[in-house]
């Protein structure tokens, strides 16, 4: 045990040798010809062709961008959505580390390696639509800080909070290595990086709202206002969890095996105490909504076909889920719940997608609408992204119970 | 009064007043250490929409000729291959041409926008993009209130294109193409603060001639690019709603509460952590 390192390894893993034990862990598991592999893996093939393409002939080969609308649906939806939905880590760790809420524990890994590989695999995606991706450095390295760029804070947060959670998360993969002593370091670290985690989160998720401040007069009147950066970090603590309830309630089902019989029994109850804080803070997010509205006197824009897909976001995706989870929460009806949690995400898809796509620009002479190998290439990284949970779930601690070594060192 | 331009110089030669100026106006800057921004005015009434400026900015920066001309009831539009264009708009006081390009704002969106500094508003004035520190990501092209930003969608080694107001030629002491080619001198190049002057003086000599009012005087904050018309300016293709601030102070208000935040939520957080250390003892108690 003081000589850490390779020998904890090679003892822990029935003697092995490390790499022995890689090699056996990198094979796949399970059987192949699943439905969803059936479906995935054409998808990300063609995915990656048209990456090539894009390389090769540039973006425009294969985006219908214009220069109305510079940003379509892989910022719009990959980044902007997607990091919505990530929120759930930040939200959850807040809940059990900070607030001490320990009913939520089982849930914590799951979420945060859920967390990190939507930032790794959106950030990729922002990688695709950079028009110079080998400058990307710059911000980061070198003499050519934009510091009054609210690009440049985000940029550096998402890089920030992806070593946070990855902190956060590494004492998983210590336990799957079988390095007790690392994992003793990586623990003692979870608390710093929650801490400077949800400070990046709080900074970022409203960064991205607060990216369009200056697209004033781009955006439909309806979806922009000062408040943008609030409302963005507000929605992305019902995103983040409604994703968890979303997501946890699939997992327990296709990982069904991997979760401790105590754990199972935990889910319900842990659904049931989300719902409370999504009926919560859609309230809150409503109220705000309405101020926004009544601030921004824009009565006369209602009675427009965007005015009415802004009323049918507001009272179908806020207003309805917001009474749904309060409904659920009180007949502690699970069912409902999950209903609700998926209304309440496709209205956080719908709500980020009429500030950065629909809104955007609605008055341009050619409207853009995603091509069909945006939407490819957006469907690819999502698979790859699943793919690789799946890969972790099979294999790190993730959602089964630490090994017994992990448990007495609490 | 009906005032035909042959007939407007005829004016001005009588008075002898202000049009001998020719191409650029320099005054001594009051404050040899804080250079003055340089900025261009142009006056519409002089304008007789000839693309010179044009075929100039398209010569000396290696771009395709221009196809098309200024024709009422087209906008023609800047875009990866032309920095600036000529439109033609029908009036109450006839045709009216109006050159556009980059308006070089005081504050610009495009360099507060910009992550890497690749766009630049240099200590001269005009707003340059740099090639080296660009990263290709069209935030500017989002933040710019003009529209000015163009992106080459079709090349694996793009560029963000827009005027720069000749600011390799302004460093040589020249200034920029199109106002040197201009036929009807309706460029005119120098000390923004001059050119407003110039321009003040203009409406106050022939009121009846111009509206009363110069585009980018205060909008956005203030533009480099300054505008003299003899219609108002919602006529002629320009955005009169756009605010009077400039763009960067938008998310002035966002970038400021950065550190507070990054000061006082670890410090909460920590608090709260201390604070609740002993909860789950009783959480647990109520789950049972």
């Amino acid at each position: 045990m003081n000589n850490m390192g390779s020998y904890a390894i090679s003892k822990d893993n029935d003697g092995k040798s490390i790499w022995k034990f890689l090699r056996a862990e990198f094979k796949p598991k399970g059987k192949f010809f699943t439905p969803f592999n059936i479906i995935s893996l054409p998808v990300i093939l063609v995915g990656f062709v048209i990456i090539i393409i894009r390389f090769w002939k540039g973006i425009g080969a294969v985006t219908n961008l214009t220069q109305e609308v510079p940003w379509g649906l892989w910022i719009g939806f990959d980044v902007v959505t997607g990091v919505a939905f990530a929120g759930g880590a930040y939200v959850i760790t807040f809940m059990v580390y900070i607030l001490n809420m320990r009913k939520y524990h089982s849930i914590v890994r799951v979420t945060v390696l859920n967390g990190f590989l939507a930032y790794v695999f959106y950030a990729g995606a922002l990688l695709l639509d950079l028009g110079r991706p080998w400058n990307v450095v710059n911000p980061i390295i070198g003499n050519s800080f934009g510091t009054s760029s609210v690009l440049f804070l985000v940029a550096w947060h998402f890089l920030l909070y992806m070593i946070a959670q990855l902190i956060e998360f590494s004492p998983a993969i210590a336990e799957w290595l079988g390095a007790r002593r690392a994992r003793k370091i990586l623990s003692g670290m979870t608390l710093a990086a929650v801490i400077f985690g949800i400070t990046l989160s709080t900074l970022h998720q409203s960064g991205l709202g607060a990216l369009y401040l200056m697209a004033k007069g781009k955006i439909y009147p309806l979806w922009y206002s000062e408040f943008i950066p609030v409302l963005f970090f507000v929605s992305s603590i019902f995103a983040g969890l409604s994703m968890v309830i979303f997501e946890g309630s699939i997992s327990h089902k296709v990982f069904f095996n991997q979760i401790s019989e105590k754990n199972h029994k935990a889910q319900n109850n842990i659904i049931h105490g989300l719902s409370k804080i999504c009926g919560g803070t859609l309230f809150a997010y409503f109220f705000l909504q309405v101020l926004v509205f009544v601030h921004g006197k824009h009565w006369d824009l209602l009675n427009t076909p965007l005015g009415y897909w802004y009323l049918t976001e507001m009272i179908g995706f806020v207003f309805l889920p917001m009474m749904l989870f309060v409904y659920s929460y009180r007949r502690k009806n699970i069912l409902a719940i999950k209903i609700a949690s998926i209304i309440t995400i496709i209205g956080v898809i719908i709500n980020r997608l009429n500030i950065t796509v629909i809104g955007f620009r609605w008055d341009a002479a050619v409207h853009y609408y995603p091509s069909w190998m945006e939407i490819v290439v957006t469907l690819a990284v999502i698979f790859t992204e699943i793919w690789i949970f799946r890969w972790v779930i099979n294999r790190m601690p993730v959602l089964r119970d630490s090994p017994a070594w992990a448990k007495d060192v609490k | 009064m009906k005032i035909d331009r042959r007939n407007f110089f005829r004016v001005v030669g009588v008075t002898g007043a202000t049009m001998t100026l020719g191409k650029e106006i320099f005054a001594e800057p009051k404050n040899a250490n804080e250079p003055e921004p340089y900025g261009i005015l142009f006056d519409s009434f002089l304008c007789g929409g000839c693309q010179t400026c044009e075929y100039t900015c398209a010569e000396i920066h290696n771009l395709p000729e221009p196809v098309d001309a200024p024709e009422i009831g087209v906008t023609r539009k800047i875009n990866e291959t032309r920095r600036t264009v000529v439109n033609a708009y029908e009036t109450s006081e006839g045709e009216v041409d109006v050159k556009r390009q980059c308006m070089h704002c005081n504050e610009p969106a495009c360099v507060s926008a910009c992550l890497t500094q690749a766009m630049f508003k240099t200590k001269e004035g005009p707003v340059i993009w740099r090639e080296d520190k660009c990263m290709g990501c069209r935030y500017c092209m989002i933040s710019c209130p003009f529209d000015i930003p163009k992106f080459e969608y079709n090349s694996p080694n793009p560029k963000i294109t827009k005027c720069d107001m000749c600011y390799d030629r302004i460093q040589e002491g020249k200034i920029p193409a199109c106002v040197e080619t201009c036929p009807a001198e309706a460029l005119l190049f120098g000390k923004r603060s001059d050119l407003i002057k110039e321009a003040n003086k203009r409406v106050h000599e022939f009121p009846d001639w111009y509206v009363d009012d110069i585009y980018g005087d205060n909008e956005a904050g203030g533009t480099g690019l300054l505008y003299l018309a003899q219609v108002p300016f919602e006529d002629i293709g320009f955005n009169t709603g756009i605010q009077k601030s400039s763009f960067p102070e938008l998310s002035k208000g966002f970038l400021y509460s950065v550190p507070f935040v990054f000061v006082l939520w670890p410090t909460l957080l920590l608090g709260i952590h201390e604070a609740t250390k002993n909860n789950h003892i009783k959480n647990a108690e109520e789950d049972e």
